[in-house]
């Protein structure tokens, strides 16, 4: 859409664009561009330059079982945790929904977890479900060598989910709420009179009319569980134990960083830049159909 | 209400309050365990009645983490980039939507795409940017001949040096330099009417005049939105302030977190853990409760 009144002297109307031009040139496109030349070159060791080396940054961490081990692990991730995140977050919203006595309760408090950085809950989950101290231990008790998120993969992998889970069931359940009331009273009340019960009504009307925000919702969890996920793994269990919690970006943070591949890096920066742009990419065509200006 | 349904309004109400000890029990047990002595936050299982040992735990985990100037690191930072974040976005926004210029769409265009590629994924480039901030310059004047002209005429060798690493624009820059706030706004703009800005234009204002006493304040609750958002958002920097703060003096309180892990072999002192993550989490926690509504508002409106 666009403005009928407008304001002459173009010139003036650039210069207020100015400063986020230079911010988003410096910090965004200059470092995007980079990184694209770093991942087809090679640094020498001896300096001197960067060597044209083509595709073989790609080739070497595609033919690295390291990496894939690290893309499945990713995917576990984000499959599981959005999963979780997203039908505990619906469920709750739609029973808040039901207004009844009380639901203002769960307005304000379910958001909560939401505002705590990631790697503050990462610690405190760190030492709720710790297997010698906390409340994994009881279970322990019962059960000796049920639990260990130090030597077993899948209990670290569980522990991180659901850390991840249990921030982002907060910021679900307020898109499902927000979608939720749209939905006008009185096509529910004409259901409720044709004598559909109550998870009738949810499955026949409610669902379908929040379809967009489901597929909003699926597009925006696994982004934020890629970038997201950094603080908690690096505070629970800075990808271990064996690499079972490696997920994509601490994997390019400890190639980058502590070993200093900056083109491995960089190649594994490009895969993961060309899966956010593809799932945006699908976001879009979503968010075209929902966005509606007077 | 639309029927009567005793039953379900029975499950609903547990289910739900299930849901609501499953978000608070975290923030309960954090607060309990800060409040135990090394002997029973190690229990099996840890007792729920609070222990009496908080301030002092407190007060520890304060000192070891060094948490004071932390904190205030956080506030600046986190201030900064709301406020950045504000004014930066509105002006921004006012350009695309109240002009019409040749390259306005591939303004537009140059900004939505920011959208794509979080810092998380570029980390490493944008490390190296920051490094020497002036080095997209220098490469492009050094490509275009522009810095051998310049040699040649005044004799000036050009050397563009800039280092923001531990330094606060190091930290608020790049967290500025995406799209999240200019659409917002921009949202916002499109639905202010046109009568406004005709009768504005009538009673002489120019552009300047119209974005500062007019579109500024109706953008007052935006301006809330998506402050309160960005504070979060910034508190919350875990990534980026790891690696641009290698000197302790410019830490965040969340960085600092990784000093009080227990570390294995030593004395597991998860009541000091605790009572730091408690310090950590309250300041955001206060802004949710205090703005809850501006929050709200800001997560459907800005839709990160």
């Amino acid at each position: 859409m666009e403005k009928r009144v407008t304001f002459g002297r173009w010139t003036i109307g650039i210069l207020f664009a100015v400063p986020q031009l230079i911010l988003i040139f410096t910090f965004f496109y200059w470092p995007a561009g980079q990184a694209v030349y770093w991942s087809l070159t090679l640094q020498q060791p001896w300096g001197g330059g960067n060597i044209w080396v083509g595709l073989d940054n790609f080739r070497s961490i595609l033919a690295n079982a390291d990496y894939w081990n690290s893309i499945t692990a990713s995917m576990i991730f984000a499959g599981i945790s959005t999963g979780l995140a997203m039908i505990i977050a619906l469920v709750l919203a739609a029973l808040t929904d039901r207004q009844l006595a009380g639901s203002w309760l769960y307005r304000v408090v379910l958001i909560w977890p939401y505002g705590i950085a990631a790697p503050a809950l990462a610690l405190a989950f760190r030492f709720i479900l710790a297997p010698e101290a906390g409340f994994m231990a009881v279970v322990n008790k019962v059960w000796p060598g049920f639990w260990d998120p130090g030597l077993d993969g899948t209990d670290a992998m569980a522990s991180v989910i659901i850390a991840f889970s249990w921030k982002y069931v907060g910021y679900n359940f307020i898109f499902f709420l927000a979608a939720l009331q749209a939905i006008p009273r009185s096509l529910i009340e004409a259901a409720a009179m044709d004598g559909s019960g109550v998870i009738r009504r949810f499955w026949d009307i409610q669902f379908p009319l929040i379809t967009p925000t489901i597929f909003f919702l699926l597009v925006i969890n696994i982004t934020e569980s890629f970038q997201d996920s950094f603080g908690i793994v690096d505070i629970m269990t800075a990808g271990g134990p064996a690499n079972a919690t490696n997920l994509m970006v601490y994997k390019i943070y400890s190639d980058g960083f502590k070993g200093l591949d900056y083109s491995g890096a960089a190649a594994q920066s490009i895969i993961l830049m060309l899966l956010i742009i593809a799932l945006t990419i699908v976001q879009f065509r979503f968010i075209e159909r929902r966005v509606h200006y007077r | 209400m639309v029927e009567r349904t005793p039953i379900l309004n029975f499950f609903t109400h547990l289910i739900l309050f299930a849901g609501f000890v499953f978000c608070v029990a975290p923030f309960v047990i954090v607060a309990i365990a800060a409040s135990h002595n090394l002997k029973d936050v190690n229990d099996v299982p840890m007792s729920l009645l609070p222990g009496s040992d908080f301030w002092v735990n407190i007060k520890t985990a304060w000192t070891t983490a060094d948490l004071g100037p932390k904190l205030l690191n956080s506030f600046i930072m986190a201030f900064g980039v709301a406020a950045g974040k504000v004014i930066i976005s509105a002006l921004t926004a006012f350009s695309i939507v109240y002009f019409r210029y040749p390259g306005r769409m591939l303004i537009f265009w140059l900004i939505f795409i920011t959208l794509m590629l979080p810092l998380e994924v570029r980390i490493v480039p944008t490390y190296a940017v920051v490094t020497n901030v002036l080095e997209p310059y220098q490469t492009i004047m050094d490509l275009t001949g522009l810095s051998w002209l310049i040699e040649k005429i005044s004799g000036v060798q050009v050397q563009l040096s800039l280092g923001l690493l531990n330094s606060y624009s190091g930290l608020i820059l790049p967290l500025i330099a995406t799209a999240t706030g200019t659409f917002l706004y921009r949202q916002f703009f499109l639905t202010v009417p046109d009568e406004l800005t005709e009768a504005a234009r009538m009673d002489g204002a120019g552009a300047l005049r119209f974005f500062v006493d007019i579109l500024l304040p109706l953008s007052r609750n935006n301006m809330a939105a998506l402050g309160t958002i960005m504070f979060l958002w910034a508190w919350n920097q875990y990534l980026w302030p790891l690696l641009i703060t290698t000197d302790q003096s410019h830490a965040m309180a969340v960085t600092e977190l990784k000093q009080l892990i227990p570390n294995v072999g030593g004395a597991p002192e998860w009541h000091i853990a605790m009572a730091g993550t408690l310090i950590v989490m309250l300041p955001p926690m206060i802004v949710v409760v205090l703005m809850q509504r501006w929050f709200v508002r800001g997560l459907i409106a800005t839709e990160k």
